[in-house]
């Protein structure tokens, strides 16, 4: 699919291992190739535990069922966070940059051995977390909000978890200065790589962040240090837990214009306009810790204001222009394929069946619709108060990181496991339906923890009906119907889960051995791949109709959404 | 294609599409409208969240709410004291300060408000970190230890209204509840 390596020497002193991949032409390195699956591999197996946590957490807020008690609740809630917000994101993420960089680069991977220790230094501080949080005494949740003391064996836990990701990402920039140097490419990097380096640089910023913080709260688990200030452990804090999600937002955009290329040959409507919306990040997404501290005493509104909006919505406003060009892409490059009839036809006649491409299409519907307009809402400085740490909170963020970021990365996963692995998929029917299932069962969590967020139920509880407390207070029916239809979404997003895991795995060991002579790709990819090469990178005069009807539906949802709660906050009773 | 490189060096000389380009100034008005909207609301708007906010050690304040309850405590027609499940229930003077503090597990005391009345309304954690959410209003605040928050609060409905703790406190943090009551 591309001739990037036209041109290139391999370099002598480095006794690099290449193989050129049929399907793409890409000139993938053995080292590499051998970490993206170590990296891809280990975060399946933090999906599939933090997975399973998180239906243990959702199946006791069912009223109905309550399957946990509450002790197990609340540790199970805490490992849950750790498990895949944290390890699984961030393994694949750490897969993602070393493919966006080595594979999709033509270049060998910087210091190989440094990126074991990297890829050592994480699973031991996941398998560390995991312990200390089983052993009970470190039930604080993923935020760990002092007063609230975990075992030193959490924070540290996480601190080397941290030196690991933070050394893979330093690997990362250190093989595009070997590709650039040793010319393994010509020019501006690709949009994907481009994608991947602001992901990159937003993750040594929050990785930073955590490390600020959680040191002086490890030696405060030590009794080293007397007391954390519980208002600036929020701050940094969320540096970290906040802007971190950026990197997936970045990562997973960039998976997005991976697929519609490999999958469709999209190229980008234009580079600059991708480019600049990838370049707002970095500039403003590191803003996101305010999200967090709009309910907090002791900080200014000017301070909440402009870094709630990330600096006048300049980074939302990068999220919105790929709300447009990433269909606008896909629908330019369905035209040239052949299906340009009606407004529609481009979308009805997508490859639906393909996993790689519904699992993306949807993450970037759900990202948009679900998670985007739910995240501003919630950021709006004074409209937080109507939802601020009740459980519309987890539904917002399951709308951008499991309806949004996981699924992205699942949809990714498709086309690493024939690429990488050299194996294709194994059960194509279940893979078909995978993304669907997963999908919906997102959506769903996130709808209905949403809906019962506003009705005012709590995050983080193990009994609404709060049966124990000296005052009693019972919430309505309707959010008793919410955690039920949450947890069936739960069920529905588990079984979504385990087919992807099953798939993925039975494919990497016993699949369709695709380096033999004549195997071909069950799920195909763009064949008009190699002559979109040489042509320039942007569309030439595209068509959308189709997507300028979607993105008007968004705005319309949007702004509709938008004032429906300042409507809300106006009959609250009057505060300031 | 997006995974490979444009040959012009100079991407970001390009021209953009005329259909992106509306897109992006529709969107940056829409972020700017948002952007002074929150400002706006500073002026025109009745739910704005006090920065006011105190640095207090957790024995002063815990002192502090015991001897407003004590002195504000309410009485019956005979003269005893009102307690509701053996929480005291005050009622501060109108338009005076009203003192709330978070603890393991519960908001204590109950405190009793005139319905259309300002209060200026103090909040401050004397252990962990709590969650102040008033329902069904559905007001949602943080509160920290060693801060004390104060805000004006003007209840514009009567009734018993429920304290929820939306900050996760421990083991009892699903139990942890308090009242404010509002009388006509």
């Amino acid at each position: 699919m591309t001739t990037i390596d036209t041109g290139a020497v391999p370099v002598s002193g480095s006794n690099a291992r290449y193989r050129t991949c049929k399907f793409t032409g890409l000139r993938i390195e053995s080292n590499a190739e051998t970490l993206i699956k170590a990296n891809a591999v280990a975060a399946v197996v933090f999906l599939m535990l933090g997975g399973l946590m998180g239906l243990g957490v959702a199946l006791t807020r069912w009223p109905a069922v309550q399957l946990l008690p509450a002790d197990w609740f609340y540790l199970t809630l805490t490992g849950h966070g750790a498990n895949v917000l944290l390890f699984w994101i961030l393994f694949f993420e750490i897969a993602i940059l070393y493919f966006a960089s080595a594979v999709i680069l033509g270049a060998r991977l910087a210091a190989p051995k440094l990126a074991w220790l990297a890829f050592i230094l994480m699973l031991g501080g996941a398998l560390m977390a995991n312990y200390a949080v089983l052993r009970g005494d470190s039930t604080v949740m993923f935020t760990s909000y002092p007063p609230m003391m975990a075992t030193q064996w959490f924070y540290l836990s996480l601190i080397i978890f941290a030196v690991g990701a933070l050394l893979a990402v330093i690997l990362f920039f250190a093989t595009l200065v070997i590709a650039k140097s040793e010319k393994t490419y010509n020019g501006s990097v690709p949009l994907v790589t481009f994608g991947a380096i602001t992901a990159a640089i937003i993750a040594v910023f929050t990785l930073a962040s955590g490390a600020i913080i959680l040191i002086p709260t490890w030696l405060w688990s030590l009794g080293l240090i007397s007391g954390i200030d519980t208002l600036m452990y929020k701050v940094i804090w969320w540096g970290m837990g906040h802007s971190s999600q950026q990197i997936n937002v970045s990562a997973h955009v960039s998976i997005w214009y991976a697929i519609a290329a490999m999958v469709l040959g999209a190229k980008p409507l234009s580079e600059k306009v991708s480019r600049m919306a990838f370049f707002m990040y970095i500039l403003f997404l590191q803003l996101a810790s305010a999200h967090h501290l709009l309910a907090e005493p002791g900080l200014s509104s000017t301070w909440k204001i402009v870094n709630t909006s990330y600096m006048m919505y300049l980074a939302v406003l990068g999220s919105m222009i790929h709300g447009l060009t990433v269909p606008g892409a896909i629908e330019a490059a369905q035209r040239r394929n052949g299906f340009n009839r009606g407004w529609f036809e481009w979308l009805t006649k997508a490859p639906w069946g393909n996993p790689a491409f519904a699992g993306m299409f949807m993450s970037l519907v759900m990202f948009g619709f679900i998670g985007g307009i739910s995240g501003v809402v919630l950021g709006t400085e004074q409209l937080n108060v109507l939802m601020h740490n009740t459980i519309y909170v987890p539904g917002h963020f399951h709308g951008t990181v499991v309806a949004g970021t996981t699924l992205a990365f699942m949809a990714g996963t498709y086309l690493i496991v024939p690429l990488i692995f050299q194996r294709d998929i194994i059960w194509p029917t279940i893979a078909k339906w995978q993304p669907y299932v997963f999908g919906l069962g997102a959506g769903g969590i996130s709808m209905f923890m949403m809906g019962a967020g506003t009705l005012g139920v709590p995050r983080r509880s193990w009994d609404i009906s709060m049966t124990d407390a000296t005052h009693a207070y019972e919430f309505p029916a309707a959010a008793y119907l919410m955690l039920g239809l949450n947890g069936v979404s739960a069920i529905m997003a588990a079984i979504g889960g385990v087919m992807f895991i099953l798939v993925v795995v039975f494919s990497i060991l016993a699949g369709p051995k695709l380096s033999v002579a004549g195997a071909k790709l069950h799920f195909p990819l763009h064949d008009k791949g190699r002559e979109a090469v040489s042509e320039y990178g942007s569309e030439e005069h595209p068509k959308l109709p189709g997507t300028i009807v979607l993105v008007t539906l968004f705005f319309i949802c949007f702004v509709l959404y938008y004032f429906v709660n300042w409507k809300y906050l106006s009959e609250l009773w009057l505060f300031n | 294609m997006a995974i490979t490189p444009p040959s012009n060096r100079l991407w970001y000389k390009e021209p953009i599409q005329a259909i992106e380009l509306g897109w992006i100034i529709l969107a940056f008005l829409w972020g700017l409208f948002m952007f002074f909207f929150m400002i706006a609301w500073h002026f025109i708007g009745d739910q704005n969240l006090s920065t006011e906010t105190y640095r207090v050690t957790t024995d002063a304040y815990e002192a502090r709410v015991e001897a407003f309850a004590e002195e504000f405590q309410k009485k019956d027609a005979e003269g005893n004291l009102v307690e509701e499940e053996g929480v005291p229930v005050v009622a501060p003077p109108e338009g005076g300060d009203v003192y709330i503090l978070a603890r393991l597990w519960e908001f204590w005391p109950v405190v009793e408000l005139k319905k259309g009345v300002a209060y200026r309304i103090h909040l401050s954690s004397v252990d962990w970190q709590h969650g102040f959410s008033l329902q069904p209003t559905n007001i949602n605040l943080s509160v920290h230890p060693g801060y004390e928050h104060v805000f004006t609060l003007t209840p514009t409905e009567s009734g018993p209204f429920g304290i929820v703790c939306n900050e996760f406190c421990g083991i009892g943090h699903h139990s942890m509840t308090g009242r404010i009551r509002v009388v006509e």
